[in-house]
């Protein structure tokens, strides 16, 4: 029975970590791009690989990075952060949706790798997701972010601009392809994607607002209109 | 000795936690109103179209190698292509694209 159980478990981990691969490869040249501009901005290698360890947040670490060059203060930069991380609390609250219940330690772990990739790639699963999936999944997300963070900050600079070029679209990539078969022959999805890529881009190709406030604001407009709509019409349309 | 800069990373580290870990930890006994779900639903479909646009065309200073890219990984997905498949065809067809321009 036991070990039936821890079988499964490993299995869910395997599946998550199967899951991740996507993100693991995407992350590789993000992260390399980090530690290269932490070792430009002055940041020795323990401080570089340690924001990847304890903040693991690609767009904030850049930002700080760019704040710590501009000698801005440090509180100003943990308050910028804050901001620009926002959309986790949204993120979290949907996934608290399609998590399977489990004790509040194990959930307040694995809620460290939510990023705005490991998100997607979990939360449009059809099923229910395990704890343990979970675990697999946000694992070889961080496992990425943190060790080629160190990598760029070694050998970052030594790269060919090609191969930096070319995987600047990786993150890109990802989204779509985590979109796009969920868009196959379901208008509301189309709707809630557009909606939302209408807002956001508006709202920060006018600046409106600041990035981080411009995704939580076009995604709330486009995930309450939508809804709104399709109660209108009457229709769950959701399964 | 801790020195400053490690300071503001424990900072930047606990603001980036909190919004993550509370609504996963406080919300698991709290049965939301139907519609309320649906909107929680409804979540990752519009963050991905906020995720994308306008992101994708600032990738490079020229417009459209992200336009090109997006086609890409549009088209491979389409046809069915798996995740990571969509992510490495579409590096490898803009590098050569890159290169050959």
């Amino acid at each position: 029975m036991e070990a039936t159980l821890s079988k499964g478990l490993f299995n869910q981990f395997k599946q998550g970590v199967l899951g991740g691969i996507s993100i693991a490869i995407g992350y590789l040249p993000i992260a390399i791009t980090y530690g290269l501009i932490a070792r430009s901005t002055g940041l020795s290698l323990t401080e570089t690989v340690l924001m990847s360890v304890i903040v693991y947040a690609g767009a904030s670490q850049y930002i700080a990075l760019d704040m710590i060059g501009k000698q801005i203060g440090m509180m100003e930069i943990v308050f910028t952060t804050f901001i620009v991380n926002i959309r986790h609390l949204l993120m979290s609250a949907s996934l608290n949706e399609k998590v399977e219940k489990d004790s509040g330690l194990k959930r307040a772990i694995y809620s460290f790798g939510i990023t705005d990739e490991t998100f997607s790639v979990a939360s449009v699963q059809k099923s229910m997701l395990t704890t343990g999936y979970m675990f697999g999944l946000t694992f070889i997300a961080y496992f990425s972010w943190v060790l080629f963070s160190a990598v760029g900050y070694i050998v970052g600079a030594n790269l060919p601009t090609v191969f930096q070029d070319g995987m600047s679209v990786a993150l890109y990539a990802m989204f779509i392809g985590l979109l796009v078969p969920s868009l196959k022959g379901n208008m509301k999805v189309l709707f809630l994607a557009g909606t939302a890529a209408i807002f956001n881009s508006v709202f920060t190709l006018c600046q409106v607002l600041s990035t981080g406030w411009s995704i939580v604001v076009s995604t709330l407009i486009s995930a309450i209109l939508v809804e709104l709509v399709s109660w209108m019409k009457g229709g769950h349309l959701h399964d | 000795m801790i020195s400053p800069i490690i300071w503001m990373i424990i900072g930047m580290g606990v603001a980036t936690y909190v919004p993550r870990m509370i609504p996963l930890v406080v919300l698991q006994k709290i049965q939301f109103p139907p519609f309320i779900q649906g909107v929680l639903k409804n979540v990752p479909y519009a963050i991905l179209g906020a995720l994308i646009f306008p992101g994708i065309f600032f990738i490079q200073d020229e417009i459209w190698f992200g336009i090109v890219g997006a086609i890409i990984a549009f088209l491979l997905s389409y046809i069915g292509a798996n995740v990571i498949i969509v992510v490495i065809g579409t590096i490898s067809i803009l590098s050569i694209v890159s290169y050959l321009t």
